[in-house]
């Protein structure tokens, strides 16, 4: 209970926002979505010593039973661990939007969307269902979609917005592929379930494709390479979302996808090269694109694609540990798997800063380009410390941190390089290019500081004076400063008690703690991972200082390919396409409609009966009154000459024919309120046609040439032959027998002895009732039509 | 009597059919207005034309004509009604607006 009511608690608050927002109006509002991840929050700290004692906290209820789909939520380290980020960071970020976000915006909108943004991954993380899962992370995207296009007037923010969310659901129905793929091989869709039968689930075939398709969902939604265009064009949303979800937590729901499928998946070849190499390929290429950027955010951006490729990369690395078959230490691997569960907590502590920080510049100095910007350090000096401590750790420098992560980042790779586990060879390489992406990572980050803070100030080029942000703004990135730096001091409280108990779950076969909890310390002496960071730290200098006289590699192929244009090609064909096709037979001509329906009519409904050979026509004449023959041959003689008459008005007087011979057949046929009933509507009709006709013209001949008619004659006469099909096809067969009996009972049922009125107005009223509606909008229109008709010069709606 | 009927709608269904299929937004209204009469004698005549007795169970013991179609026709003869008549009007106002009563024209018209 207490499980499903950590993720219910946001859905709830979003739904009594608005009222509570009339309530207490914008200045409080703000508080009031934040002290929900901040409950949320401190619910799951009291979890925590539950969770690190092995415990797991699950519920389960019945939600479609029939398709085994249930409303399971568990909470165990893993899921403990993305939950802190969601609610620790969510307090921070609603906090910092509430100094942020000017009171003139649709506050109500933001706060919505952010809290059903919060319940969405929660349900991610805490999900043991995989429809359940799936959701939730659908629903991400779609909160992250509102999000982006929160300033909805820019073009820039819908294109994002619609990028995103194109991509990100791309990989969501790939994802549910491989879902649907585990249920059919397992039988289950509960995830423990299915992470129990791994030994049973390894010799199926198909686990290979489900494999690669749920990592396409992964890969997707953390920006792995290609597929990582979409990131900078979200940073158009407000940059407290940018801190939020699109670095701190929705894009780490891929990462925490491939963790839970760890002890699934892990030991898998593929598995263990598809992330290592997706990982190392985004880190690198990340990386060398955010040394380009001008626009702070994009920088940053760039800089969060590069750092989930090098967590996803860790978690490549780590699945080794549960390779049978692996060469070397499994608990040497498993400390990658560590180090990635380490780095993403650091990751989301320094950028989350970082984007405050950016926020911060933005939002006093009005600009976030690097190239108007400098000197910024003596107008804000608290805002300046903030940002080198976020620089520095995310350099990997101390003491701060990035730099134990990055530390352990150099010794998985060193120890993958030198293990071999799969006896590749390729796994040198993923040292030497992690280490290449690290002195690019350093020299962006010397950028970030230096081209903002440092330097001659550009008053020219700014707008505003220059002034240190307002206290309030100053408090969550101060927090998350303190914590970059006590994390430092003091990481293996959190490796003990938050990454532990997430690591017995991802290595379930490793039982030791010691094999699963590395210590973790700043000073381990002189070795080859130290001796990397300085050479980052040498190198980077060094090419920071001569950025100038390389900077124009990036005009160069391949380095200036962006995977925009593929994006973009890809989209621009697929309209294209599709409004070929769509032309086709959207022609804009009623003709063609009525053809295409009566074509469709006749091909399927007359293919069913004439191929399934259910054509049984009855031919049997029965008796014949001499005043009903005579009425049909009138019908058919009337209709028929309807086609040749030259005056519209004859040919409303033969509808009226027709009509009126109708309420006579109605007349014989024992229908007396049918008969009463068409000729009060046939008398109103052909009153109504004559009266139209005062206002339209008289009607020409049809002008179509010979060819069409012959084919509309064609229809027609196959529409009604097929119709006649039927009705002597169905007279041949009695299967089932009358329902009607039962309304003949309709006086004991419902007190009338009028069957008929007794089956309108009581057994089907609620169809009666609709049709009086029906009649009720039909009347609206014509009323509209008649009476509201734009004024002159007021039928410019549309502004053409 | 049913055989007879079964003919009589499927001439009704191609006139119809036929209109429906012009350019004259008039005709095509007449098609629809044919095309719910020839559906109501379907109907009708699928419940077993002129078989027992007017449902109405005061006047005598039955059996009686099948009740169910025509309370379903009833329904339809209305709803057909207003159809019609908003029809009509629709062509009143699209030949104000526009001028002319051919649907060509009006295509022509609205892609401009």
């Amino acid at each position: 209970m207490y499980a499903v009511f950590i993720i219910f608690l946001p859905f709830i608050m979003a739904a009594l926002l608005p009222a509570t927002h009339r309530l207490i109006g914008d200045r409080l509002i703000g508080w009031y979505v934040m002290a929900v991840p901040l409950v949320l929050f401190a619910a799951l700290i009291r979890l925590i010593p539950q969770i690190a004692g092995g415990e797991i906290v699950s519920a389960s209820y019945a939600w479609i039973p029939d398709a085994g789909i249930d409303l399971a939520v568990r909470v165990d380290g893993l899921g403990m661990i993305f939950a802190l980020l969601i609610t620790g960071v969510g307090t921070l970020v609603a906090l910092y939007s509430i100094y942020y976000l000017s009171p003139r915006e649709s506050l109500g909108h933001f706060y919505v969307y952010l809290l059903l943004f919060m319940g969405a991954m929660l349900g991610v993380v805490f999900s043991d269902n995989l429809m359940l899962l799936y959701t939730f992370w659908e629903l991400t995207s779609i909160s992250s979609f509102l999000l982006i296009a929160f300033w909805y007037h820019r073009k820039g923010s819908r294109y994002g917005a619609q990028k995103a969310m194109l991509i990100t659901v791309m990989g969501g129905f790939s994802l549910l592929a491989g879902f649907l793929m585990l249920y059919f091989m397992s039988g289950t869709f509960s995830i423990s379930e299915i992470i129990g039968m791994r030994d049973v689930l390894a010799g199926e075939p198909m686990i290979v494709p489900a494999m690669f398709l749920i990592l396409l969902g992964a890969f997707t939604k953390s920006v792995q390479f290609p597929f990582h265009i979409w990131l900078p064009d979200a940073m158009e949303a407000p940059t407290p979302v940018s801190a939020y979800l699109h670095s701190a937590t929705m894009v780490k729901a891929g990462i925490y996808l491939v963790a839970l499928f760890t002890p699934l998946f892990g030991g898998m070849e593929y598995w263990f090269w598809s992330l290592s190499i997706a990982g190392i390929v985004t880190l690198l290429w990340g990386a060398f694109n955010a040394m380009k950027q001008n626009d702070l955010k994009a920088l940053l951006a760039y800089s969060t694609i590069s750092q989930l490729g090098l967590i996803m990369s860790l978690l490549g690395f780590g699945s080794a540990a549960l390779s049978a078959s692996a060469a070397g230490d499994p608990a040497v691997y498993a400390a990658a798997g560590f180090a990635a569960l380490f780095y993403m907590l650091n990751h989301s502590t320094f950028k989350g800063l970082l984007f405050m920080v950016i926020g911060i510049v933005d939002h006093e100095i009005g600009t976030r380009d690097i190239r108007r910007l400098g000197g910024l350090m003596s107008f804000m000096p608290v805002t300046f410390t903030f940002a080198v401590i976020g620089s520095f750790s995310m350099a990997g420098l101390p003491p701060f941190n990035g730099f134990l992560s990055k530390e352990m980042f150099f010794g998985a790779a060193v120890d993958i390089a030198s293990g071999q586990p799969f006896a590749g060879g390729a796994e040198v390489l993923f040292p030497v290019v992690g280490w290449l992406a690290s002195v690019f990572t350093f020299i962006y980050c010397t950028i970030i500081v230096y081209r903002t803070f440092l330097g001659p100030v550009q008053p020219e080029k700014i707008d505003r004076v220059p002034h240190e942000a307002p206290k309030g703004m100053l408090v969550a990135p101060g927090i998350l400063a303190v914590l970059v730096i006590l994390i430092f001091f003091f990481p293996n409280v959190i490796g003990k008690y938050v990454i532990g108990p997430a690591m017995q779950v991802m290595f379930p076969a490793l039982s030791r703690e010691a094999d699963l909890v590395p210590e973790i310390t700043a000073w381990h002496g002189v070795n080859l991972p130290l001796v990397m960071t300085f050479g980052v730290i040498a190198l980077g200098l060094l090419l920071f200082i001569t950025f100038r006289h390389w900077r124009r590699i990036y005009r160069v192929a391949p380095f200036r390919w962006t995977m925009d244009s593929i994006y973009r090609g890809l989209l621009q064909t697929g309209e294209a396409a599709s409004n070929i096709v769509t032309d086709l037979y959207m022609t804009g001509r009623s003709r063609d409609y009525f053809v295409f329906i009566y074509l469709f009519f006749l091909i399927t409904a007359g293919g069913m009966l004439f191929l399934t050979g259910a054509f049984e026509p009855d031919f049997s004449r029965g008796p014949v009154g001499i005043f009903e023959i005579s009425f049909v041959i009138i019908m058919a003689f009337a209709a028929i000459a309807m086609l040749f008459v030259r005056s519209r008005i004859t040919a409303t007087l033969l509808n009226g024919v027709l009509g009126y011979s109708v309420a006579i057949f109605f007349v014989f046929f024992r229908a007396p309120d049918l008969a009463l009933t068409q000729t009060v509507i046939e008398t109103v009709t052909t009153v109504l046609f004559l009266l139209c006709f005062h206002f339209l013209p008289e009607w020409k001949p049809e002008d179509s040439p010979l060819r069409t008619k012959v084919v509309n004659g064609l229809i027609a006469i196959g529409a009604g032959v097929l119709v006649t099909a039927f009705g002597l096809t169905v007279q041949g067969y009695d299967v089932y027998g009358s329902i009607s009996v039962y309304f003949e009972e309709s006086y004991k049922l419902a007190g009338g002895s009028n069957i008929v009125n007794a089956i309108l107005g009581d057994f089907r009223a609620f169809d009666t009732m609709l049709e009086v509606v029906v009649l009720f909008i039909a009347g609206i229109g014509v009323y509209t039509l008649i009476a509201l008709k734009p004024k002159k010069g007021e039928d410019d709606v549309e502004g053409k | 009597m049913e055989f007879h009927m079964t003919i009589l709608v499927g001439i009704l269904v191609t006139v119809a059919v036929y209109l429906l299929l012009s350019r004259n937004m008039v005709r095509i209204i007449l098609g629809t207005a044919i095309l719910s009469h020839a559906v109501h004698l379907l109907l009708i005549t699928m419940g077993g034309a002129g078989e027992g007795k007017v449902p109405l169970l005061r006047e005598s013991d039955g059996p009686y004509a099948d009740a169910l179609p025509q309370a379903l026709i009833l329904t339809a003869i209305v709803i057909s009604f207003a159809t019609t008549a908003l029809l009509l009007v629709l062509a009143y106002r699209t030949y104000e607006e526009s001028g002319s009563d051919n649907m060509n024209t009006i295509r022509r018209i609205d892609r401009e």
